[in-house]
C-alpha cells in the first residue's frame, strides 16, 4: 500500500537554514532574533511526541525534517514508532475510565478551557500555521480563530449530546426503557494532511467531548502545529492520556493503528481516499468503527462527527409494585 | 442545635460543640444605594422611589434600592426591544454563546462574593449558597451558552426563532439561581430580558447586572428592575412584552395567566408545590432520613419542590419518625454566614408570620407538633425545624404550601394508597420515592402526577435536567433541552 510521503525532498541535518531564510518573515528562522532585539539569540523548541501527558522523544530515537511550503527546513520532529503508537493506545486506554466517567459538565469545562488557552496563544498558533501551511498571516489568524471557536462549539455539546441522541422508548409492556449514547472507547484519529490545526481540532474535539480518548497521528506534511496543540492540551486540565499526539509517518503508523486490537475506532479522514480501503480491511480485525468524511473545515461542523464515535446503550427495567 | 438536647436524644447522640466558623463578609462591598439596571447602566427610578432590603438574620438594613415605576418599566422594555432588534437577535449564535460563557466564568471567579451576598440578603446558610446556588447558577449559564449556537439541533425545527422581549419575575428563595434559570435560556435563544428580582432579595441580581457589564454584554440585552409585587405586575402587563416567565406563588401565577390571556404573550409559570416524599418499608432508613431532612429543611423549606408531606409506610413509621427526630436534634440553626449552619433565617417577617399561622393551624386541627430543643437568636426572623405527626389529608398543613421548615407526616399501607395520597393535591411539582426496589420506583414514577420525581434522592438540580410542574404548579419547563422551548418559536 502506497502512503503519501512528503513531497519535499528530505534534507540532511547538516543543512542549516540559509541566511536569506532567516530574514524571511514567517519562517522559523526569523525566530532566531527577536525583531527588536537583534542581539539576543532565540531559544528553539524541540518538537516531541505527547503520550500519557508527557512529552517523550520517540523511543526509536528517530526524527524527521519538516519543511515549510517553500521547502525551507522548519525543524526536526520526532518520528513515532510502532512502539510509540502502542504506548499511546495504552495511555489512552488507561485514561478512558476516568475521562468517560467524568461528568459531561466537567468535560465541557475542560474543552472550553482548551479554547481559553489557545486564545491566549493565538499569535503563536497563527505563526506556526502560517509557516506550516504556507499561508499569509491573516489567513492563518482566521484559521486559528476558527479552531478556537470549534473547541467552544464542541465544549457545549458535552452535556447536550445525550439529549439529542438519546431517547426514552415507549415499549409495549410494563418496562421503563431508555437509550443513551456512550463513548466508543479509544479512537485513533488521522490528522488531515493539509489542515494542520483547524482540521486537526475539527476531528479531535468531537471524539473526546463525548468521553472517548484519542491517539492522534498528526499530518505528516505539516505536523508542527499539532505539537503546539499538545502543549496547550497538557496545560488545559485535559487528563493525561486522553489525547496523545504522534508525529511521524502516517504510512508507517496507520496500518499498525488499524490493526491494533485495543483500538475501538479509527477516523481515516486524514488519509488519502485511495488508501482507505486497505486500512478498512485491516480495521475489520476487531470490527473497529471506521469513519471518514469529506469536509470543508471552514464550514459549520454539524453533528456527524460528534455522533460517529458513540455506542447506544439501551436499558430495560421493569415497572411494577 | 444549641447546647441543650433532650434526655432521650442525648443517650444516642453526643452533643458536639462547634467553634464559630463565620465566612468573612469583607469580600462583599455593599453600596449604600442601588439603582435600576436599564440599557446597560445603573440609574435612579424616574420617580425617585426606593425601598430598603434587610438582612433577615439581623434585621439590619443592607442597602436602599430603587423601586421601578411605570416610566422605568417602559424604558427597560424599550431598551430590551432595541437591543433585541438591533443587536442580540441578529447576532450569530456562536457570539451569543461567548457572552454567556463569559458570564459563567465571571460567576465562577466571583463565586465567593456572590455566596456571601446571597446569604446576607436571603438568610440562607453560606454552605448552601456556596455549594448550591452559585455553582448551579454558573453551570446554568455554561449549559445554555452551549445551546446558543446549536438551536437548530435542539429538535424544534430547522430554524427556531426567539420570541422577543422576555419579562421575568423571580422569587426570593434562590435569588441568583432563579435569575440564572430565567436569563440563560432566554439569552441563548436570542431573546432580551427585563428581570424583576424579589423585593426582599434584590442584591445578587444587581451584582449579576454588574457581571453583565463586566462581560461586555451589549446594552439593553439584560435589564434589572427592582421593586415589589406592583412592579412585577406592571412589568408583565407592559406592552411590547413577548414572553412572560414567572416563578412564585400559585396565587400570583393565576393572576398573571389571567392578565396575559388574549395578549399572545407566551407564558412559563413555575409555582407552588406540596410534594409527597414517600418512604417504603424497604427503604434504606439512614439514607431516607438524610433525604427527608434535605427535602424539607434545605433552604429553611423555602423551596417550591420541598418534600413537605412525608408519606411513610405504616410498618416503619415509628422508627422513621424516631430517627428523624434524632437527626433534627443535630441540625444547627443560626448565623447564615457560619459554615457549620444547617438552617438559616426565614427570609422575611411576612413569611415568618405565614409559617407561624399555618403551624398554629396544625395545632388547632389536632396534629402533634414536635421541634428539637432549639435556641432562636434574639434578632432576625427564625423558625425552628418542626415536625407534625398525626396529620390527616384534610388538615391545612397537608394541603397548603407552608414554604417553611415544617414537615407534615402521614402514613400509608399500600403503594396504591401512597399514590392516591401523594396525588391528592392541586399541585404537582415534584415527589420523592424511597425504596430498594427498582421496579416499584418506576411503577410509582409512572403514577405520580408531578413534573420531577426523585428516587432515593431529593432536591437534585442540574442545568441539563428539566424542572417544572403539573396542574397548579404551573406550566413550561426550565432546564435542559426542554427549557429552551419556552423561549423559542419553532
Amino acid at each position: 500500500m502506497a502512503w503519501p510521503r512528503t513531497s519535499v525532498p528530505d534534507k540532511t541535518r547538516s543543512a542549516a537554514p540559509s541566511p536569506a531564510a532567516s530574514q524571511r518573515a514567517g519562517s522559523p528562522a526569523a525566530n532566531d532574533r527577536a525583531p527588536n532585539d537583534r542581539a539576543r539569540l532565540a531559544v528553539r523548541k524541540t518538537h516531541k511526541l505527547f503520550i500519557g501527558g508527557a512529552f517523550p522523544r520517540s523511543e526509536s530515537g528517530r526524527s524527521f525534517p519538516v519543511h515549510d511550503a517553500s521547502g525551507e527546513l522548519l525543524a526536526y520532529a520526532a518520528k513515532a514508532s510502532r512502539k510509540d503508537l502502542r504506548d499511546s493506545v495504552k495511555a489512552a486506554r488507561s485514561a478512558f475510565a476516568g475521562w468517560s466517567g467524568a461528568t459531561a459538565y466537567n468535560r465541557g469545562q475542560v474543552l472550553y478551557r482548551v479554547a481559553e488557552l489557545m486564545e491566549g496563544r493565538s499569535a503563536q498558533f497563527a505563526a506556526e500555521v502560517a509557516r506550516a501551511e504556507g499561508l499569509r498571516r491573516k489567513q492563518a489568524e482566521a484559521l486559528v480563530a476558527d479552531a478556537i471557536d470549534r473547541w467552544v462549539w464542541y465544549a457545549g455539546w458535552s452535556d447536550k449530546v445525550a439529549q439529542v441522541a438519546g431517547a426514552a422508548n415507549p415499549v409495549a409492556g410494563p418496562y421503563f426503557n431508555f437509550s443513551v449514547p456512550e463513548p466508543t472507547g479509544v479512537v485513533v484519529v488521522l490528522g488531515p494532511a493539509q489542515s494542520s490545526l483547524l482540521g486537526l481540532v475539527s476531528v479531535l474535539a468531537p471524539v473526546i467531548v463525548t468521553g472517548n480518548t484519542a491517539v492522534v497521528i498528526a499530518s505528516e506534511h505539516c505536523p508542527l502545529p499539532s505539537v503546539a496543540l499538545a502543549e496547550v492540551l497538557a496545560t488545559s486540565d485535559v487528563p493525561p492520556g486522553v489525547v496523545n499526539v504522534l508525529t511521524g509517518s502516517a504510512g508507517e503508523l496507520a496500518p499498525v493503528a488499524a490493526g491494533h486490537m485495543d483500538v475501538n475506532a479509527i477516523d481515516l479522514t486524514g488519509v488519502a481516499a485511495g488508501e482507505r480501503a486497505e486500512l478498512e480491511r485491516i480495521a475489520a480485525c476487531n470490527l473497529k468503527r471506521v469513519y471518514y468524511d469529506h469536509e470543508r473545515w471552514d464550514e459549520p461542523p454539524g453533528t456527524r462527527r460528534l455522533l460517529a464515535p458513540l455506542e447506544i446503550k439501551t436499558v430495560w427495567h421493569p415497572a411494577g409494585i | 442545635m444549641g447546647s441543650g438536647t433532650t434526655a432521650e436524644v442525648a443517650t444516642s447522640t453526643p452533643a458536639w460543640e462547634y467553634a464559630p466558623a463565620p465566612e468573612s463578609r469583607d469580600i462583599v462591598s455593599i453600596a449604600g444605594e442601588y439603582g435600576l439596571f436599564v440599557d446597560g447602566e445603573f440609574r435612579q427610578a424616574a420617580d425617585g422611589g426606593t425601598f430598603a432590603t434587610v438582612n433577615p438574620a439581623t434585621e439590619e438594613t443592607l442597602a436602599v434600592v430603587a423601586e421601578a415605576g411605570p416610566a422605568d418599566i417602559a424604558a427597560a422594555v424599550a431598551a430590551a426591544r432595541r437591543a433585541y432588534e438591533q443587536v442580540w437577535s441578529p447576532m450569530p449564535g456562536a457570539e451569543r454563546a461567548k457572552y454567556l460563557y463569559r458570564i459563567a466564568r465571571v460567576l465562577q471567579e466571583r463565586a465567593r462574593e456572590f455566596a456571601v451576598l446571597e446569604s446576607l440578603d436571603n438568610g440562607k446558610p453560606i454552605r448552601e449558597s456556596r455549594d448550591v446556588d452559585v455553582p448551579l447558577a454558573a453551570a446554568h449559564f455554561f449549559y445554555y451558552a452551549g445551546w446558543a449556537d446549536k438551536l437548530e439541533h435542539a429538535g424544534f425545527g430547522p430554524d427556531p426563532r426567539p420570541l422577543g422581549v422576555a419579562a421575568q419575575v423571580i422569587p426570593w428563595n434562590f435569588p441568583l439561581l432563579m435569575a440564572a434559570w430565567k436569563l440563560a435560556p432566554a439569552l441563548a435563544a436570542g431573546n432580551t430580558c427585563v428581570l424583576k428580582p424579589a423585593e426582599t432579595t434584590p442584591l445578587t441580581a444587581l451584582l449579576l447586572a454588574e457581571v453583565c457589564q463586566q462581560a461586555g454584554l451589549p446594552d439593553g440585552v439584560v435589564n434589572v428592575l427592582t421593586g415589589a409585587g406592583e412592579t412585577g405586575a406592571a412589568l408583565v402587563q407592559q406592552r411590547g412584552v413577548d414572553k412572560i416567565a414567572f416563578t412564585g406563588s400559585t396565587e400570583v401565577g393565576k393572576q398573571i395567566a389571567t392578565t396575559a390571556a388574549g395578549t399572545g404573550a407566551k407564558l412559563t409559570l413555575e409555582l407552588g408545590g406540596k410534594a409527597a416524599n414517600i418512604v417504603f418499608d424497604d427503604a434504606p432508613v439512614e439514607q431516607a432520613i438524610e433525604g427527608i431532612v434535605n427535602g424539607i429543611f434545605f433552604n429553611q423549606g423555602h423551596v417550591c419542590c420541598a418534600g413537605s408531606r412525608l408519606l411513610v409506610q405504616e410498618s416503619v413509621a415509628e422508627i422513621v419518625i424516631e430517627r428523624l427526630q434524632r437527626r433534627l436534634a443535630t441540625l444547627r440553626l443560626g448565623d447564615p454566614l457560619d459554615k457549620n449552619t444547617d438552617v438559616g433565617a426565614i427570609n422575611s417577617r411576612q413569611q415568618l408570620d405565614k409559617i407561624t399561622e399555618l403551624a398554629a393551624a396544625g395545632d388547632a386541627e389536632g396534629a402533634q407538633r414536635w421541634s428539637p430543643p432549639c435556641e432562636l437568636p434574639d434578632k432576625g426572623f427564625w423558625f425552628a425545624p418542626t415536625l407534625f405527626t398525626g396529620v390527616s389529608q384534610s388538615h391545612r398543613i397537608a394541603r397548603e404550601e407552608i414554604f417553611g421548615p415544617v414537615l407534615s407526616v402521614l402514613t400509608f399501607r399500600t403503594p396504591d394508597e401512597a399514590v392516591a395520597k401523594a396525588n391528592n393535591t392541586p399541585y404537582g411539582l415534584s415527589a420523592g420515592i424511597w425504596t430498594d426496589k427498582g421496579s416499584r420506583i418506576l411503577w410509582m414514577a409512572q403514577r405520580l402526577r408531578a413534573g420531577v420525581i426523585w428516587a432515593n434522592t431529593y432536591n437534585r438540580f442540574d442545568p441539563a435536567s428539566p424542572f417544572g410542574g403539573y396542574q397548579e404548579s404551573g406550566y413550561g419547563r426550565e432546564g435542559g433541552r426542554h427549557g429552551l422551548a419556552a423561549y423559542l418559536s419553532a
